[in-house]
């Protein structure tokens, strides 16, 4: 059973039992444009919540990805590294950026539900 | 709700339809990327033909009686040798402070049948504070006209030419040499353009009357190789073609020596002097100058931005990075910024600090990417 969960800054974490995968989101990907760069957390580096986690790299700007949730980077995705551009193609899934270790599931409950998440996207047009 | 301070081109509500990001630019809002983005963009201007939308910039008239008397007057404020500019020329230059600092760069045009009129075009960001300045200083006998129902539009890359002459195939166009300038009519339209632009590639900036400048935008748009250019690509196009942006490489505390724009400033006014910061501007071409603006390629694939301090082999601060990102023609991540006279030369190892981090870096050549001006 998974669950997606996503922050304000537009960070989403897929968690399956321990281990959430962390990415952009499709509205994150769209307002960045064409992604040229990604910078990505060695394993075993551990972050709080709301920690700089990586940096992705637009042609215009970067931007920080912050951890969404509290854990220890476990993998980071190659495939983003090497072709940063699917994280526009794919970013829900395809693009996603590193998979943490969830140091505190409890964590979640903060995060807004898909639902929440498009209503707040809502507020934001 | 308080109004938004911000101005709008006559292109306004055709960039909405087109589906751009509309961002604030030096007072604007303007086009920051249409649907395709920012990479596509680029790549099509490069391959065929790009439209932009440049009607922020400041466009002006000078008018007096002789083109001696105007070109007089206007060299009080510039280093490039304006009497000796032909009819149906353009020259590009900088208007100075008194320390030979670079308070804007700007395109001198000069019709071809004008005797006693130049015109000018400004950037956006600076124009307010350009045409005080002239206005401030200029002889009675010599007017500024600030042509506000003017637009502007550029359009720029391999096929621009075969573009314009399909919509003025008695225009002459493709005889036009590079920074030749001369009115055409396209139909009802009188325009005045010239074959230049700020992309690196062969194209031309059009200048037309603000109402007429929708419909003859949809008339290029309508063209099979023509797509709409936002200021992101324009940003990064320039960046490849190594050419300055004001308020990046450009600022009153640089001068057009160590800027590498001493090609702009003709001998006479080399030996003669009679502008702003002469004497700072002369000692830099003898001497070279302290600081050069050059190229910059960093060594893997992260991007160096404006702000980024450049340090020497030795860990030491050198300068900073005016402008940076990722070169969608090149490749690769590029940048141009300042450093000492003593690592500035192609291939010099140096790093760039991102993050906190030194990025391994080398001095490269400019421009990135080789320009495609036409050539006679």
């Amino acid at each position: 059973m998974t669950e997606t969960r996503f922050t304000k800054d537009h960070e989403y974490v897929r968690v399956d039992g321990a281990v959430g995968i962390v990415g952009i989101s499709d509205h994150a990907q769209k307002q960045l444009g064409d992604v040229v760069f990604v910078e990505l957390p060695a394993v075993g580096v551990k972050f709080a919540k709301g920690d700089s986690a990586a940096v992705v790299e637009s042609v215009k700007a970067a931007s920080d990805v912050f951890a969404p949730v509290s854990g220890e980077v476990v993998e980071a995705n190659g495939a983003v590294d090497a072709t940063p551009g699917l994280i526009n193609e794919d970013a829900m899934a395809g693009g996603w950026l590193f998979k943490l270790r969830l140091a505190n599931p409890g964590e979640l409950a903060s995060l807004m539900s898909l639902a929440d998440y498009e209503a707040f996207l809502k507020t934001l047009a | 709700m308080s109004e938004s301070a911000t101005e709008r081109t006559p292109l306004y509500a055709l960039h909405v339809e087109l589906g751009a990001r509309i961002a604030p630019f030096a007072g604007y809002d303007m086009p920051i990327q249409y649907s395709s983005g920012i990479l596509a963009e680029h790549l099509h201007t490069r391959s065929l033909a790009g439209l932009f939308d440049v009607s922020h910039m400041g466009q002006a008239r000078l008018e007096g009686g002789s083109h001696a008397e105007v070109a007089e007057a206007l060299e009080r404020f510039c280093p490039a040798d304006i009497k000796s500019l032909a009819p149906g020329r353009q020259r590009y230059t900088q208007f100075l402070n008194a320390e030979g600092g670079v308070i804007d760069d700007l395109m001198v045009s000069r019709g071809p049948a004008a005797d006693g009129e130049l015109n000018l075009v400004v950037n956006a960001s600076r124009k307010a504070i350009d045409f005080t300045l002239l206005e401030s200083d200029l002889p009675a006998s010599v007017r500024l006209i600030r042509l506000e129902h003017m637009a502007l539009l550029a359009l720029q890359g391999p096929a621009a030419v075969a573009v314009l002459h399909r919509l003025a195939p008695e225009g002459g166009l493709a005889a036009m040499p590079f920074m030749a300038a001369r009115p055409v009519r396209f139909g009802e339209i009188a325009a005045f353009i010239s074959r230049s632009g700020y992309t690196g590639e062969d194209g031309f900036e059009i200048s037309l009357p603000a109402d007429q400048a929708e419909g003859f935008a949809r008339r290029l748009l309508a063209e099979p190789e023509v797509a709409p250019i936002g200021l992101g690509a324009r940003d990064s196009l320039r960046l490849e073609a190594g050419l300055c942006l004001y308020g990046h490489e450009l600022d009153e505390s640089i001068d057009p020596i160590e800027a590498g724009l001493s090609w702009s400033i003709q001998k006479r006014r080399r030996s003669e002097g009679g502008f702003p910061g002469a004497a700072r501007i002369q000692k830099a071409l003898a001497e070279g100058p302290a600081r050069r603006r050059v190229g910059l390629r960093p060594d893997g694939r992260a991007p160096a931005r404006e702000g980024a301090e450049i340090v020497d082999a030795a860990g030491a601060p050198i300068g900073r990075v005016t402008s940076g990102g990722f070169g969608p023609s090149v490749g690769a991540p590029i940048a141009m910024g300042y450093v000492d006279r003593a690592n500035a030369a192609p291939g010099a190892r140096l790093s760039l600090i991102v993050r906190a981090k030194p990025l391994a870096a080398r001095v490269a050549p400019l421009p990135f990417h080789p320009h495609a001006y036409r050539r006679d």
